[in-house]
């Protein structure tokens, strides 16, 4: 055990040298501006139309990704890479007769050309332009379309190797796969939704944890084409919640809205108070999972980027050790932590929509 | 603010992929995968009901077996019961013949050697008359010629020839 530590301090330690290596070159080059470490981190965290892998001598290298646009002339469609990574508004993208300029990775109808200037700003900086449809192909839809493959080999694999078998028993990635779908299916689905039912929403449980746990495990690997954090966006973790809820309110039966409404076995009073409480909880409850898994696996990245920023923060090399010793400590966490969040998730689903379905017993 | 503003693009596309995922997923993994679990599961459950029947039956023919041997012991015994009270039979039977046999036989014997012996009787007393009377002959034709003598005799005879 202590070996073991020793080794991984010795590992870090020569890994904090190279790295420290290349941020001393990234220091000098750009000594004039400093180092602004909520923007790196908020660019890292929030979604993007390319996707960024490095910068090469001050040149930023990245991957273009389709940008789809819903215009009012129709669709429209061409690679980031015209916007020559501009994200000022300079740059103008010009389509059936119209003009497109990227602001802070939002895609606008390039205004007026006054001065040089296609944003209009209002007194708060924020852009007065309109927007098309974006329904881009951007950094996180990439990174889930490549979930989306990972996931699919996984288990089409997964599910080939039972019909090698002789007698239903898994082999290779089966034997890896099978433990975690028949601990989703005793100990989340067949407890919480019940004996009969369980069998019919199984296949969602199954779908969103992994579609979660692979996402988050996806976040963290730190290099292209990983390290997206699509779990830690919203909008990805809103979808899942809405779907949650419109199947909880699907298959909610009258017990359920009795139990909301008219609360029984309580006083009348106590009944009036507890009604409205109770209806907004019917929103509050996907809301918590959407908030609960945005906010963990954003704190996450975040987490990580800060301590590998304090090398930057302090421009000191003898920073190094400790922050990525910390980080890597975090990272370990994390893989905890991602792994726990799509149970959570997984598992509030499942009780929601067990407790919808509920029979009257009690 | 913006990190918490959804943007639609990635909404609508979240929406198409979970949807895509599920129902591929469903299809061609959870189905087999889950199938494959319970057919598992119930060949399991299967085998051992089987193993308990199995052990039923054991159970059940070790009590038969048991039972069998118990009949077979008690039908020994009767018929050991039984073999002993006819050879008892069979022995008090012959010794009672025997001793009826025996004295018939011995009954037989008697009239037989009272037969022979009056027989015997018999014969004796006419072989004793034919020699009496020899004698008597003899004697006559010798005493005849004295007329006392004669008269004597004949008395004397007379006594005599009262046989026992």
């Amino acid at each position: 055990m202590t070996r073991n530590f020793y080794t991984l301090f010795l590992f870090i330690f020569c890994c904090s040298f190279t790295a420290l290596a290349y941020s001393n070159n990234k220091i000098e080059n750009s000594k004039e501006d400093d180092f602004d470490v909520n923007e790196v981190i908020m660019h890292h965290i929030k979604d993007s139309h390319d996707f960024h892998i490095l910068d090469w001598n001050g040149h930023p290298v990245s991957v273009p990704l389709p940008v789809i646009l819903w215009t009012n002339e129709g669709l429209v469609a061409f690679m980031s890479s015209e916007f020559h990574h501009d994200d000022s508004g300079a740059t103008v993208v010009k389509r059936k007769k119209q003009a497109f300029v990227k602001f802070h990775e939002e895609i606008y109808y390039a205004g007026n050309d006054k001065e040089g200037k296609y944003i209009q700003l209002d007194s708060s900086n924020h852009p007065i332009n309109d927007k098309p449809l974006d329904l881009s192909i951007t950094k996180l839809v990439f990174s889930m379309f490549l979930s989306i493959i990972i996931i699919f080999i996984i288990f089409i694999l997964s599910a080939k190797s039972y019909a090698r078998s002789k007698k239903g028993e898994p082999s290779g990635l089966g034997k890896f796969t099978e433990p975690i779908i028949i601990y989703i299916k005793d100990e989340v689905a067949l407890p919480l939704i019940g004996e009969e039912k369980h069998e019919k929403y199984l296949p969602f449980l199954l779908t969103i944890f992994f579609f979660i746990w692979i996402n988050n495990l996806m976040g963290m690997i730190p290099f292209f084409p990983f390290s997206a954090n699509l779990s830690g966006n919203i909008a990805f973790t809103g979808v899942l919640a809405f779907i949650t809820f419109v199947i909880t309110t699907l298959v909610s039966n009258k017990h359920y809205w009795k139990h909301i409404f008219w609360m029984p076995g309580i006083p009348v009073p106590m009944k009036l108070f507890m009604a409205p409480i109770e209806f907004l909880g019917i929103f509050i409850k996907p809301l918590s999972l959407m908030i609960r898994l945005f906010a963990n696996i954003s704190a996450g990245h975040i987490i990580v980027l800060s301590l590998i920023s304090l090398i930057f923060i302090f421009k000191s090399i003898w920073v190094a050790p400790a922050s990525l010793l910390f980080s890597v400590f975090i990272s370990l966490i994390e893989v905890l932590v991602v792994a726990i969040q799509a149970y959570i998730f997984t598992m509030l689903s499942a009780l929601y929509i067990g407790s919808a379905m509920e029979e009257q017993e009690h | 603010m913006d990190l918490i503003t959804p943007d639609v693009g990635l909404l609508f596309w979240t929406l198409v992929s979970f949807i895509v995922l599920y129902i591929i997923l469903t299809k061609f993994a959870w189905g087999p995968i889950l199938g494959a679990v319970k057919e598992r599961e119930e060949s399991i459950k299967q085998a051992l009901d089987a193993a308990d029947n199995a052990k039923k039956d054991m159970e059940n023919l070790k009590a038969d077996n048991e039972k069998i041997l118990n009949e077979a012991k008690i039908e020994r015994e009767t018929m050991l019961k039984e073999a002993k009270e006819i050879k008892s039979k069979l022995i008090s039977d012959a010794e009672e013949e025997a001793k009826i046999r025996a004295k018939k036989m011995v009954e037989a014997a008697k009239t037989a050697i009272q037969n022979e012996k009056n027989s015997a009787m018999n014969e004796l007393k006419n072989t004793v008359v034919d020699l009496s009377i020899g004698i008597a002959e003899k004697l006559i034709s010798e005493e005849l010629a004295d007329k006392d003598k004669q008269l004597k005799m004949i008395e004397d005879i007379l006594e005599d020839s009262k046989l026992k």
